[in-house]
């Protein structure tokens, strides 16, 4: 230890010494440290693997996460769970609030029951046929559910998880074996030479701009022998690493959606059992895929996830939520039920290739920012905690053996154990499977239909990345273009977004609220989300080029943003609010203008920044 | 010899004040709805008392701060990784119950017990800290009772400030009812002082600090006495009804935001 840590707070910038330092403490952090902590005490309480950097004592591991507790703003999921189950053998779910054995699955067709819906004319014809013919398709409550689904869809002996509770229980059995610090954003790696040697911390007592202001702290300099990334798809040390070191060859992170949630208490005399599994697709549009997850004690995980193939330059996660939930076949379920929380997050759906540099000198990447997510079987959660795993075990090998953390070697000690892992079998059986849906929803489904069939050998192929349409060319033969331009008018002027009053006119009925379960935006934030934001630190969402937002006439920054933290300006500039923002990154992939040198998706820079959701049940 | 004090500061955890809180009935007796999956912190009361102890630990060199702590170790683990970083202080820990419902008697019982085996403390240099409300425990006499247990005579509830005067004398300022303050003098530890909120802010998350505190915070976990006590139930309960109508507005004065508040409560309610 290079510094007096018990020493007062000091304007100086201080540098601690560490072994290994994480940054983000997600299931990929969570499956390392559980597989590294158990090699590093001997039975009698000795140190198996001295510290390098305190010798005498066990290894120094760090652990640096940006949410004000371990938990917050992340996500329910359903995971077969292979890689946990085998961490944990004698897994006991009901030791784990929220968790549930898989019990029953559904793949549920929702047709439009409203009439606003944007079908091609293959989906309106098989809507007309399920209406003429409903017993035929056992079609009831305006749905149908397929008879069938392929096996690769399927989460067969898994689990149902709250990942906030999950986080914690994971946290729970890291007692003294690495420290955990919440509320701790990382600012950057540190990089000398080729090498990264350690993580810088984020200033405190600054203001928006990062300028110090009264009461600056510096962030501490953490160093360490290695660096371990896990910090998420939309990570700011992740992209760091990206700019500075590059990316593979083939490299593509160009599909994206955004997964908005709630977790409701379902009314009494709903019969969905804990473990129950329910996937939607068809509706509100018919690129929206829903899930709806049963927890124990009439719980409910429900949302949608809103992907970047769904053209709509004013798409929005909260209102298609809501509609969603409207529909006849869920609403049954839902009718009564009451918001306990609420939150979105960003997930890479490029999977395989958008991996990226897995292992440099002095760092290695795990979890859904390294590329790992399977597209195919809409899977993260195993494979996120799969790739911490090996890294653990890569990392007890290289120390056993006194073997540095360079590149060559986490290579071989490491990025092999992927490669022949099950995560790289399946990520390449799942590579080409979604990008059909750049060609339209028939398509796409077809395309993941021919890939789960014949092992990624067959696909439908890709179509170069296009522009999103103006609103005028999205809405055309729906809403006319002197109506849009009021609409432009009169929201920018009272700084709302536009979709609201979009999906107005095109003849999506008002959502009425009951106070709830259908609430504004603004009150999920505050009843579900709990938003926090502690002063001091600089904004984290920047917009790159100001002249490149003033002369924006699509602004899906603004339309998409999870928690309304973007709105317009009266430059033409959106103005921020940390204080609303959720940190689901979604700003990051939802800019118009991919052309904007500066920034590798957009205008946006999405950086390290505090705060965020105040949730644990999500 | 230069002044210093040895502060004590009493502090359990409760459901974060941000979560919707609702009371229910388990089979191990009264308790709050999906308690294990709220998060939960330091209450905030005890809050304010640890950082006016750290405030004066740090005017007072050679002073030291503990806080002890009644709650399930598990959930102390977890609020520790926030509280840890933010003022320097050692851990006693007391694994039981947080519950609002666990009888105060036993409490205070058991936080004085592990008060007077704390190895070197001096009683001619004690204060005794702690919320002098709590958010889970409303009758807030938990503190008065280990004072009691301790033979603190001198005893100070809703306190706002504390002023060591040159001659070591506490000058002591203490909320009233009906909105006055009273300002006591006595002549130095041992004293209690229940805060209220004080006038300190929460200070930063400094990692710096977390990482001095956790040399004693996991070995204190791992050696917490398991502590049992009584929950006691209740006849009845009932909870304020509630209005919410949700605007965000930025670029008010505080006067405009009183008007429309005053306004606001005024107004006939409006349905959902």
């Amino acid at each position: 230890m290079s510094s007096d840590s018990s020493a007062p707070p000091t304007d100086e910038r201080l540098t601690f010494e560490a072994d290994i330092v994480c940054v983000g403490f997600g299931p990929a952090t969570g499956g390392f440290l559980t597989t590294l902590s158990r090699q590093l005490l001997n039975p009698d309480g000795t140190p198996a693997i001295e510290s390098p950097s305190a010798p005498g004592l066990p290894l120094q591991v760090m652990c640096y996460e940006r949410s004000d507790d371990l938990g917050f703003g992340v996500s329910g999921a359903v995971t077969r769970g292979r890689s946990i189950r085998a961490t944990f053998p004698d897994i006991d779910p009901t030791t784990i609030p929220l968790a549930a054995e898989v019990a029953s699955e559904k793949l549920v067709y929702l047709l439009d029951p409203i009439g606003a819906s944007r079908r091609p004319a293959t989906l309106r014809a098989t809507d007309k046929l399920i209406r003429w013919l409903p017993k035929m398709f056992r079609a009831e409550h305006q749905a149908v559910e397929l008879p069938w689904t392929p096996s690769f869809f399927h989460k067969t002996d898994g689990l149902v998880l709250s990942i906030g509770q999950f986080n914690q229980w994971v946290a729970s059995q890291l007692l003294g074996t690495a420290q955990l610090w919440p509320g701790v954003p990382v600012a950057e790696a540190l990089i000398e030479g080729d090498a990264v040697v350690g993580v810088r911390l984020m200033d405190q007592g600054t203001d928006k701009e990062g300028k110090p202001e009264s009461g600056f702290m510096p962030g501490m300099d953490v160093r360490a022998a290695l660096t371990v990334v896990g910090d998420g798809p939309v990570g700011a040390v992740g992209r760091q690493l990206d700019r500075e070191f590059g990316v593979p060859e083939g490299h593509s992170e160009h599909d994206w959606a955004v997964g908005m949630k709630m977790v409701v208490e379902l009314p009494e005399g709903v019969d969905l059992p804990p473990g129950a599994v329910i996937h939607t697709f068809g509706y509100p549009e018919p690129e929206i895929f829903g899930f709806l997850y049963a927890h124990p004690d009439r719980i409910a995980s429900l949302g949608v996830f809103v992907p970047s193939s769904f053209r709509d330059p004013a798409r929005t996660a909260y209102r298609t939520m809501q509609n969603w939930m409207l529909h006849p076949y869920l609403w049954r379920y839902l009718k009564g039920g009451r918001l306990r929380s609420w939150g979105a997050k960003s997930l890479q759906e490029s999977g395989r290739r958008g991996e990226p540099l897995l292992a440099g000198n002095g760092y290695a990447r795990i979890g859904e920012g390294s590329g790992s997510t399977n597209v195919l079987t809409g899977s993260g959660v195993d494979e996120a905690w799969m790739t911490g795993v090996l890294l653990a075990e890569g990392v007890v090998e290289l120390m056993q053996a006194g073997e540095p953390f360079t590149q060559e070697n986490l290579d071989r000690a490491y990025v092999r154990k992927r490669r022949e892992s099950w995560i790289e079998t399946e990520g390449r059986v799942a590579a080409r499977a979604r990008d059909g849906f750049q060609r339209g929803v028939i398509p796409g489904l077809l395309g993941m239909a021919l890939a789960g069939s014949t092992r990624g050998r067959l696909a439908v192929p890709a179509k170069p990345n296009q522009p999103l349409p103006t609103l005028e060319e999205y809405y055309q033969g729906k809403i006319n273009q002197a109506d849009i331009e009021r609409i432009r008018e009169e929201c920018y002027s009272s700084g709302i977004a536009l979709h609201d009053a979009l999906m107005d006119q095109a003849g999506w009925p008002a959502v009425r609220y009951d106070g709830q379960l259908l609430m504004s935006h603004q009150d999920a934030l505050l009843l579900g989300g709990k938003v926090q934001a502690a002063p001091g630190y600089a904004d984290h969402v920047v917009f790159v080029a100001p002249e490149v937002c003033e002369k924006c006439a699509t602004k899906v920054c603004i339309e998409l943003c999870s928690g309304q933290a973007i709105t317009p300006g009266p430059t033409g500039v959106p103005l921020f609010d940390r204080e609303k923002c959720i940190h689901c990154g979604v700003c990051l992939w939802n800019c118009a203008h991919t052309e904007a040198a500066s920034h590798e998706l957009g205008n946006i820079a999405f950086k390290a920044g505090a705060g965020g959701l105040h949730s644990a049940e999500n | 010899m230069p002044l210093s004090f040895h502060i004590v500061v009493c502090g359990s955890l409760v459901p974060d004040p941000l979560q919707t809180l609702e009371v229910s009935v388990g089979p191990a007796g009264p308790g709050l709805k999906n308690e294990l999956m709220m998060p939960a912190v330091l209450d905030p009361w005890a809050s304010h008392a640890l950082y006016e102890a750290a405030h004066l630990a740090a005017q007072f060199p050679g002073s030291k701060v503990w806080l002890v702590s009644l709650s399930p170790k598990a959930k102390l683990q977890q609020v520790m990784m926030t509280v840890a970083q933010k003022v320097p202080f050692e851990l006693i820990a007391l694994d039981g119950s947080a519950s609002g419902f666990t009888d105060a008697t036993e409490t205070a019982l058991a936080l004085s017990e592990a008060i007077q085996s704390i190895p070197g403390l001096d009683r001619s240099k004690l204060l005794l800290f702690g919320g002098w409300e709590s958010a889970s425990r409303g009758a807030g006499v938990t503190l008065q009772i280990v004072g009691e247990q301790l033979g603190l005579l001198d005893q100070f509830q809703g306190v706002d400030e504390l002023t060591v005067d040159a001659d070591g004398s506490l000058r002591v300022l203490e909320r009233l009812e009906g909105g006055q303050q009273q300002v006591s003098v006595c002549e130095g530890p041992p004293a209690l002082l229940g805060w209220a909120t004080g006038s300190l802010p929460e200070p930063r998350n400094n990692p710096q600090i977390g990482m001095a505190n956790m040399r004693t915070v996991m070995p204190a976990l791992q050696r917490a006495k398991p502590t049992a006590t009584t929950i006691t139930d209740f006849s009845s309960i009932t909870l304020p009804e509630q209005r919410r109508t949700t605007r965000i507005v930025k670029d008010w004065s505080a006067d405009q935001v009183a008007e429309d508040i005053v306004a606001w409560l005024g107004s006939p309610p409006q349905n959902p």
